[in-house]
Parts: C-alpha cells; sequence; structure tokens
C-alpha cells in the first residue's frame, strides 16, 4: 500500500515482524516532499519502533486479527486451540508460546493472533487460578506477604509463594509477571 | 471513529466565529490597500506542474491546487493590484496541519518583489490582530509571539549553515533539504517573533524569479510563525521560456514517479510573456486562523476535516 493510505491501527509487516501503527505525523514543506513520521509497536515482543517514511514510498500491509479462542489440549510439541466463534481448531508449535505456556491449562478463555491465517501470537489471561501439586515445606514463620518457597502448579510452572501455600491449595497467577498474587482457596 | 457531529461543531464555534472575523479583515485589508478582489476556477483544465503537488482529477480536469495560473493571466491582462480567497485542493496532503481541500489567499502587485509583499504580510497580519482586539503580541500553543515588524529575515543558505551545518547551494540535495528544513531549521527559528526564510538556491525557485545579477539565487520568502509555515512568497518569473523550461523539468519528474499525467500549461505560458513585473503570494488561511485560535490542528478551524465529510 501506498504510505499515504497509513493510518493509526493499520498494520505493517517490516523485516519479518507485524506493526500496529500508533501514531502517524505527516509534514510538508509547502513544496517540498511530504514526509511520514511513524510510531509503532511491534505486535510480537510489544517493542516500539520510529520511522520516517516520504511520500510515494510504499509499505506492506499485513492483516493481524485477534480473535477469542479456547485452550483444548496438548497434541504432541502443538498446543490446540478452538475459535469460540467458527469452531475451527489452530495446531500451535509448543516454541512460538514461549513461557507463556506454563500456566496454559485445558479449557483455559485466550485471545490468538492470526496474521494471514496463521496464529502468531497469544495473550493469556491477566489473572488464571491454577492448583498447587508440590509443595516443599516451608523452614520460615508465615508471614503475609514475604514470597519465600517455591511450589509446582498444575501445568508444570514453578513460581514463588507464601510460605502458608500448601500441596491442593488453588492460588492466583498473574501471567504477565509470572507471580503469585493470592490463595483462592485451600483444602481443609 | 466518527464523532458526534453536533457536539464537535458546537465546540468549533468560537473558532468558526473567529475565522468569519479573520476573513473579513484579510477583505478589509486588501480594500483599503486598494486592490481588487478576483475569483477563479476551482475545476482547470491543468495545474502548475509540481512534483510533490498531487492534484485531484475530475473526468479528464482537475482540481485547482493553487489560483495562481489564472491569477497571473488576469495580470498579463492588465489587473495590478488582485487578491483572492478560495478553496485549493491537494491529494494525500492529510495531517495535524493538512487537509486535502483547504483556504488559500494569494495577492499580487504590479511593479512589487518578493521582499514588497513581505511587507504586506506583516502589515496584514498585524491588522488582523487589531481587527481581533489583540494588540501586536498573541500567545500560540503556550508561547508568546510579537507581531511587531519588521519580522525577522533570515536567508536559507545562513540559516541552513546555522542549524543544518551544510550550504544547500553547495550540495543540491533536495530531500535532505526538506527533512533538515523540519527537523532543524525551523525549530532553530526565533520562537517568539514571526521569519521569513529568504533567497532560495536556484533549483527550488519554482514561479519565482532568479535575483538579478546573482542567478544562483531564487527571489522566493516563507513566512514562518509559531512554527507554523504560513505563506510562500515571489518575486514572479516573468520569462516565458524560463518558465517553460521549469515546467518540463517538472513533467519530466512527475512522469517518472508519480502516477498522475498533467498537461503543459499552454495559454498561462502564453500570459507569461506578457507579464509585467510583479510580486505575489500564497498564505494557508486556516494556518493562519490556526494562529490565531490558538489552535494546534487545522481540524479545530474548519467545520469540516476530510473524514468528517
Amino acid at each position: 500500500m501506498d504510505i499515504a493510505e497509513v493510518s493509526r491501527n493499520t498494520k505493517l509487516f517490516i523485516n519479518n515482524a507485524p506493526f500496529i501503527v500508533e501514531d502517524v505525523k505527516f509534514v510538508k514543506p509547502g513544496k517540498g516532499r511530504g514526509m511520514y513520521y511513524l510510531k509503532m509497536r511491534n505486535l510480537f515482543d510489544g517493542t516500539t519502533r520510529d520511522q520516517t517514511y516520504h511520500s510515494g514510498d510504499k509499505v506492506e500491509e499485513v492483516h493481524v486479527t485477534s480473535h477469542a479462542m479456547q485452550y483444548l489440549y496438548k497434541e504432541g510439541d502443538h498446543y490446540v486451540f478452538m475459535d469460540n466463534e467458527t469452531f475451527e481448531q489452530h495446531h500451535v508449535p509448543k516454541e512460538r508460546l514461549g513461557t507463556r505456556i506454563q500456566f496454559i491449562k485445558e479449557g483455559f478463555a485466550v485471545a490468538v493472533m492470526v496474521m494471514e491465517g496463521k496464529v502468531i501470537d497469544i495473550t493469556l489471561p491477566k489473572f488464571v487460578e491454577l492448583a498447587v501439586v508440590t509443595s516443599s515445606a516451608s523452614t520460615k514463620t508465615d508471614t503475609v506477604t514475604a514470597q519465600n518457597k517455591v511450589v509446582s502448579l498444575e501445568t508444570g510452572a514453578t513460581i514463588a509463594v507464601p510460605s502458608f501455600v500448601k500441596e491442593g491449595d488453588i492460588i492466583k497467577v498473574d501471567t504477565r509477571t509470572n507471580t503469585y498474587v493470592e490463595r483462592v482457596s485451600t483444602k481443609r | 471513529m466518527p464523532q458526534d457531529d453536533s457536539s464537535r461543531l458546537s465546540r468549533l464555534k468560537p473558532n468558526l466565529k473567529l475565522r468569519t472575523l479573520i476573513l473579513d479583515g484579510i477583505r478589509d485589508f486588501f480594500r483599503s490597500e486598494g486592490f481588487l478582489e478576483v475569483e477563479t476556477p476551482l475545476h482547470v483544465k491543468t495545474v502548475a506542474p509540481e512534483q510533490y503537488i498531487s492534484p485531484f482529477t475530475v473526468d479528464d480536469w482537475f482540481l485547482s491546487t493553487s489560483p495562481e495560473l489564472h491569477m497571473k493571466r488576469l495580470l498579463a491582462a492588465g489587473y495590478t493590484q488582485i487578491f483572492q480567497i478560495c478553496h485549493c485542493f491537494r491529494k494525500s496532503e492529510r495531517g495535524q496541519l493538512h487537509n486535502p481541500e483547504f483556504t488559500m489567499l494569494e495577492w499580487y502587485r504590479v511593479g512589487a518583489d518578493y521582499m514588497r509583499i513581505i511587507e504586506d504580510t506583516e502589515k496584514l497580519v498585524l491588522a488582523i490582530a487589531k481587527k481581533l482586539h489583540l494588540g501586536s503580541t498573541i500567545r500560540y500553543q503556550g508561547i508568546e509571539i510579537k507581531l511587531k515588524r519588521p519580522w525577522h529575515r533570515i536567508p536559507v543558505r545562513e540559516a541552513f549553515l546555522d542549524s543544518a551545518g551544510w550550504d544547500p547551494f553547495e550540495q543540491h540535495d533536495p530531500e535532505r533539504f526538506d527533512i533538515d528544513l523540519v527537523e532543524k531549521v525551523i525549530p532553530g527559528f526565533p520562537k517568539n517573533r514571526p521569519t521569513v526564510l529568504s533567497d532560495y538556491p536556484a533549483a527550488m525557485a519554482s514561479l519565482s524569479r532568479l535575483k538579478p545579477g546573482n542567478p544562483e539565487v531564487a527571489e522566493r520568502a516563507e513566512v514562518f510563525i509559531g512554527e507554523l509555515e504560513i505563506a510562500n512568497a515571489y518575486s514572479e518569473l516573468t520569462d516565458a521560456a524560463e518558465q517553460e523550461q521549469r515546467f518540463k523539468r517538472e513533467l519530466e519528474s512527475i512522469k517518472r514517479h508519480e502516477k498522475h499525467d498533467i498537461t503543459m500549461p499552454q495559454r498561462f505560458l502564453e500570459a507569461v510573456a506578457r507579464l509585467p513585473q510583479c510580486g505575489g503570494i500564497a498564505l494557508g488561511v486556516d494556518r493562519m486562523v490556526m494562529l490565531f485560535c490558538d489552535a494546534s490542528s487545522v481540524d479545530e478551524v474548519i467545520a469540516f476535516p476530510w473524514e468528517e465529510v
């Protein structure tokens, strides 16, 4: 597409990565060539990029859409997601999901980014509730805030928690920071 | 997302009222100076060939990008002091300071050169400030600007050597010129005074004449107030052969780079042969209204910007 057609929220494909345009500033000396100062965010890693284009420049538009999906199950090295609207199933290779897979559990609702028909990224809910499966004994006295022991969760993730958290407890985890938030319930 | 029309339009009302007063002020000023207000067509057979100004096409014709060609035909026919306020159309020019349809003020004075026209501009802006009861100091985007004449004048060579560190007369690099103009030279102008950037390299003369006795300099000047590019003045080129040569070069580069196809403005060239020595200027009315309304975007001074049409 022509650079003149780019506006806020246009998605561009630059150096093998999709970018969303967050701001376009058009500047043109009366008799001179128009310049477009673009502020963009990389949809893969969230980093920002500033780039200047000139009138007449061509850029590659990319169709990236976000879909609500549900994680179904793991099949070999792939994770299978189902589109809540179309019921279409997508097989996503493990490596594309990075470290996020450590908090994903069957049935979870996720936002999946699809570029030209291919899944490129998933966003987990900000908070997920997971069961503690193994817990090492804490030697310290219980406190409210100190996260002083490490437990394993049902998805295989390990996380630091306060010492009062026990095996079988359900805890809330912040998936953006990979940290413990609170205990949701405890086994009697 | 389109906004609700009525809330947007009522918010604009104070600015649109000020805009009308400014238009009245322009007319008052030129009438008192003995100018004749003229009207020229917006739907035109051809436009001045300029590589970086793209016209809209309507059937096989164009929407006017500037009234200059027809106004000069009037001058060639014996009109001596004329002005016009009209809409102009330039494709793909959209941003905080641009709307593809905008309002231009042009005036021409037979016998004048570009600096005489700059004096008109100083007087006009002061006359409008007076009409709006603002005195000679205004505030634009938090900065006080003293409009008192004479405005700061700086030649292109000096401004570029000062702020960008190179001489556009030594190196011909239009691309670098535009980038440095925007990023270095304009931000280097004094904040609290209007600035007149003058004496462009001959390659950027456009429709202006070269300085008699110094053909590397074009008698062209631009006015900047509060970092807004407000107007572009020329001592007008009256040499038809030279004008045709320049248009030919522009047409060739348009053919190479752009999609539109425009024809040589023959009737204008015939008029240039009879054009008396004169000076003229094109002033962006929307930008001037922005200045007096303390508006940061052109969308705040026109009722229906591009996306709201």
